[in-house]
């Protein structure tokens, strides 16, 4: 039973409930930091490191927390966990750091980690909270990593820096640029809607279909 | 100092807008542009709160934090010098003015995690914590007034092109939120038509 419930939540993170794709949350870092794969890692690795860890002490701290200044406190504990990544990336990662630049501090207001914090760790025990933090910040990391994999092949024509397509291909600059940004997002977001709503279709319409079917094989019958 | 104002006025409103080429804000630009009023009210509150705020960090930063050798917790100092600056505002509003509050009221709690404010402040640490105390304050409130200014631009702009879409027939998929972004994909394009831009 609680295997299942471990695998339907990351089910649900990176896919029918992701937090970029599904729930529309923390785009402005989505957008600014996928000019290429690698960023994208670091910026959903950094999150996600904040999300478990604040999900962890929040959710041990929900009982003593109360009710009226709960935001407060919540965006106390996410930015404390924000410095201490914010200096180890300055410790260890310097180019990283230049690359994200204002980014790192910005996880603070990234409505993804105050949205768990609300809606799951401040009601659940700690265990879960941490699995969904992990389940969340996965799906957040494969979100940036798709869009930004899609952005760094059409606009420089290579993955994680390595050169994939053919040296006659003429990068399309604007996929790094910001406008290339906005209009990727759209189109990954339409292509999750697709992937989602087809499967509930099928979900819901299997006694419709088995009809449809008879119907089409009479209809065949017929033709035949 | 005056052309170097309007360099940073033409730069903060067009060149560099904050969502159309630094993607800060992006969640209430999105959230709240389905009607152009109401993405003026955003854009007003924003306006309000960023210049307000934008003061306050820089007096916070350079009066506070960098005599006790504290700049690493700029972070933690900012969110909380903003979201008690939005709570303050709302209070002293709501008594004071009671009119602006009774239009802005709805949109000003958003404002804490509006990630344009905390990075229009941290910002105007980067670039300006060099200067000389006055200087820098001088220039941190001019840079949050007219940055709030470029993305009141953006929002209005966008709220507009969104209620035409109204009466658009996208594919099914692509129906709400992918064909706002195309939407804002090719506004940004426009915007960046700015961006080659050199003054100065």
């Amino acid at each position: 039973m609680k295997n299942i419930n471990i695998k339907q939540m990351f089910l649900d993170g990176i896919l029918y409930k992701n937090p970029v794709l599904v729930q529309l949350l923390g785009l402005c870092s989505v957008l600014a930091v996928t000019t290429s794969i690698s960023n994208g890692i670091g910026m959903g690795a950094a999150a996600t490191v904040v999300l478990i860890c604040s999900n962890l002490l929040i959710s041990l701290l929900r009982k003593y927390i109360p009710k009226q200044v709960r935001i407060a406190a919540y965006i106390v504990i996410i930015s404390g966990f924000v410095t201490a990544v914010e200096l180890l990336i300055k410790a260890f990662l310097p180019a990283l750091d230049a690359s994200l630049g204002v980014f790192i501090p910005l996880i603070v207001v990234n409505c993804m980690i105050l949205a768990r914090a609300e809606a799951f760790a401040s009601k659940n025990k700690p265990l879960p909270s941490i699995i969904d933090g992990l389940a969340m910040g996965v799906g957040y990391t494969v979100a940036l990593v798709a869009i930004s994999a899609v952005r760094e092949l059409l606009g420089a024509g290579t993955l994680m820096g390595i050169h994939v397509l053919p040296d006659s291909y003429e990068p399309m600059l604007i996929a790094i640029l910001p406008p290339g940004g906005f209009i990727i997002l759209g189109c990954l977001i339409a292509l999750t809607q697709k992937i989602i709503s087809s499967r509930d279709e099928k979900l819901k319409s299997v006694a419709e279909k088995t009809t449809a079917e008879i119907e089409e094989k009479e209809a065949e019958v017929n033709v035949g | 100092m005056l052309a170097d104002i309007f360099v940073l006025m033409l730069s903060a409103v067009l060149i560099e807008n904050f969502i159309f080429s630094r993607f800060m804000g992006c969640c209430p630009f999105l959230g709240v542009s389905e009607k152009p009023d109401t993405a003026l009210g955003m854009g007003c509150a924003v306006i309000f709160v960023m210049t307000l705020a934008s003061a306050a960090c820089n007096v916070v930063y350079n009066f506070i934090l960098v005599p006790f050798g504290l700049e690493y917790l700029y972070t933690i100092a900012f969110i909380l010098v903003i979201a008690a600056l939005v709570q303050f505002i709302e209070m002293f509003l709501r008594k004071a003015v009671p009119s602006l509050y009774n239009a802005l009221g709805i949109y000003l709690p958003l404002i804490t995690t509006n990630c344009a404010v905390l990075g229009a402040v941290i910002l105007n640490m980067q670039k300006y914590s060099d200067m000389a105390r006055g200087d820098s304050f001088i220039f941190s409130v001019l840079f949050g007034f007219f940055a709030a200014v470029g993305f009141t631009l953006a929002i209005v702009i966008f709220a507009g092109v969104r209620a035409r879409m109204e009466y658009g027939d996208p594919p099914k998929a692509f129906k709400g939120m992918p064909i706002a972004l195309v939407a804002a994909g090719l506004i940004a394009m426009a915007f960046s038509g700015f961006s080659g831009t050199t003054i100065g």
